[in-house]
């Protein structure tokens, strides 16, 4: 039988209010479906299985907050019977019980963390009463006994949120700023940053993308953002210690290059999901992708892989208008890549002065991971790259 | 098509990228990225929209010229036949 947890869906996420369950017992599921939508402080996130199987039991109701790495539901292996399962399950302890060990990204919270299985006492009938009522059932004073939460508790703060409607945007901004200050700050005080920065010549990828945008169509238009996410990936898999994971002061290398885009959201806030496998990917790829993924991040429906697995990040400030952008690693990443406003400037090319467009690119990168020597290393490339658009 | 029809298919697909505009707050003749929060790929999508509604291929070379609400919506209107 397959436990599944409930998987961490970036730093700043160590628990999720389980919205609704997309499968049902019975329904075969396969690595990748969408198997149920989970609230964080952010956004809705379709949470993608990691396995083939059968879904077996539901675990979670749906209404309920959980923790990362909580057995949110089982599955059945292909070929597992049911019966075989319920035995299994006898000479096991009780999934309720597993620490939390998840997978992907488990993320030690920046914040003093509630202890894990620590949760609030609500009856099940309360439970189920605050379901229907649309009421958070974690967030009820309770008056029962230890402080637990009763149906009755439940119906009074339904009662009260009815007298005084919420401001709800104003609460999601509120709990998005939260998270936001407490993935920062963890990475403020965890990860000694260093910053390097190097400014990129860009008259040849200027003078590629006009070419090359003159004969698309505009539906199949590049931008010079693409460029960047191609070249910070090749250069990735040549400096590998700008990607990957940094956990308890241990790098792990990642093997693939997921690049996470910081994206503004317009009602305030950031939002930074990857873009998998960049480095084998063609820059029209790229544009879809990054066009596809800007619209669902501001849609609010974005997937569980690509929350918990970036593992460089990028953000592109240029068109704000600033020169350049000294990031704030994104935990437990290794990296983070600024890019500034691409714009005329005055260049010294060839030992003449040259107006031509270029960039301020900079780094922000672990001093416990790489040194700046490396990190310079690693710019270079980026510019080197970016002087061969064609290559990219 | 008349230019009141083109002007409101523009602000109708500008209204879908940037939500928070307020229409009587625009100034026709003053540069629509200072007043709108547009990116560059807010600005992309924006022109895709358009394509989409007016059939209208708006070359990159051309983009320099359409910097305000209403140099966008006379060209608009002589390309959209």
């Amino acid at each position: 039988m397959i436990e599944f947890k409930l998987p961490s869906l970036g730093a700043d996420m160590d628990k999720g209010k389980l919205l609704e369950w997309r499968v049902k017992p019975g329904d075969r599921v396969k690595r990748g479906d969408i198997v149920a939508v989970v609230d964080t402080s952010k956004v809705a996130v379709d949470v993608e299985i990691w396995n083939d199987g059968t879904v077996h039991e539901l675990i979670a109701e749906p209404g309920v907050t959980i923790e990362v790495g909580t057995v949110i539901a089982t599955l059945l292996e292909p070929g597992e019977t049911s019966e075989a399962a319920e035995a299994a399950r006898r000479t096991r302890p009780a999934p309720a019980a597993v620490p939390v060990q998840a997978e992907p990204a488990v993320i030690a919270a920046a914040t003093a963390p509630a202890p894990v299985g620590e949760r609030r006492r609500v009856s099940p009938v309360a439970r189920r009463r605050a379901v229907e009522m649309g009421v958070d059932a974690e967030a009820v004073a309770g008056t029962g006994p230890h402080g637990s939460v009763t149906s009755e508790d439940v119906e009074r703060a339904a009662a009260a949120a009815k007298a005084a409607p919420p401001a709800a945007a104003a609460d999601r901004q509120g709990q998005m700023r939260r998270a936001i200050a407490a993935a920062m700050s963890r990475s403020k005080r965890e990860i000694p940053h260093y910053y390097l920065s190097e400014r990129i010549a860009l008259q040849n990828a200027t003078l590629w993308l006009q070419a090359e945008n003159a004969r698309r169509p505009v539906t199949e238009r590049v931008l010079m953002a693409a460029l960047f996410l191609k070249a910070i990936a090749l250069a990735c898999e040549k400096y590998p210690d700008m990607n990957g994971l940094c956990r308890d002061g241990t790098f792990a290398p990642a093997a693939s290059v997921h690049v996470g885009v910081a994206i503004s959201l317009r009602q305030g806030g950031l939002i930074a999901p990857a873009i998998h496998d960049v480095q084998q990917k063609s820059l029209t790829q790229l544009m879809q992708d990054l066009t596809d993924l800007v619209k669902r991040a501001r849609a609010g429906s974005l997937r569980s892989s690509e929350m918990s697995d970036p593992t460089i990040t990028v953000t592109n400030l240029g068109d704000q208008g600033v020169e350049s952008v000294f990031g704030v690693i994104y935990p437990p990443q290794a990296a983070l890549v600024g890019f500034g406003r691409v714009a005329e400037q005055a260049c010294v090319v060839d030992g003449g002065l040259r107006i031509i467009p270029a960039v301020m690119a900079s780094l922000a990168a672990d001093h416990r991971v790489s040194d700046g020597h490396r990190g310079a290393l690693f710019l270079a490339e980026i510019h080197r790259l970016l002087q061969q658009p064609e290559t990219l | 098509m008349t230019n009141g029809e083109i002007r409101n298919i523009v602000l109708a697909v500008l209204k879908g990228i940037a939500p928070e505009i307020e229409e009587g707050e625009l100034l026709p003749d003053r540069p629509l990225r200072d007043q709108v929060d547009l990116d560059s790929m807010d600005w992309l999508n924006f022109l895709v929209a358009l394509h989409e509604r007016l059939a209208v291929d708006i070359p990159e070379a051309d983009y320099r010229k359409l910097t305000t609400l209403d140099t966008l919506i006379d060209y608009l209107v002589q390309k959209h036949v």
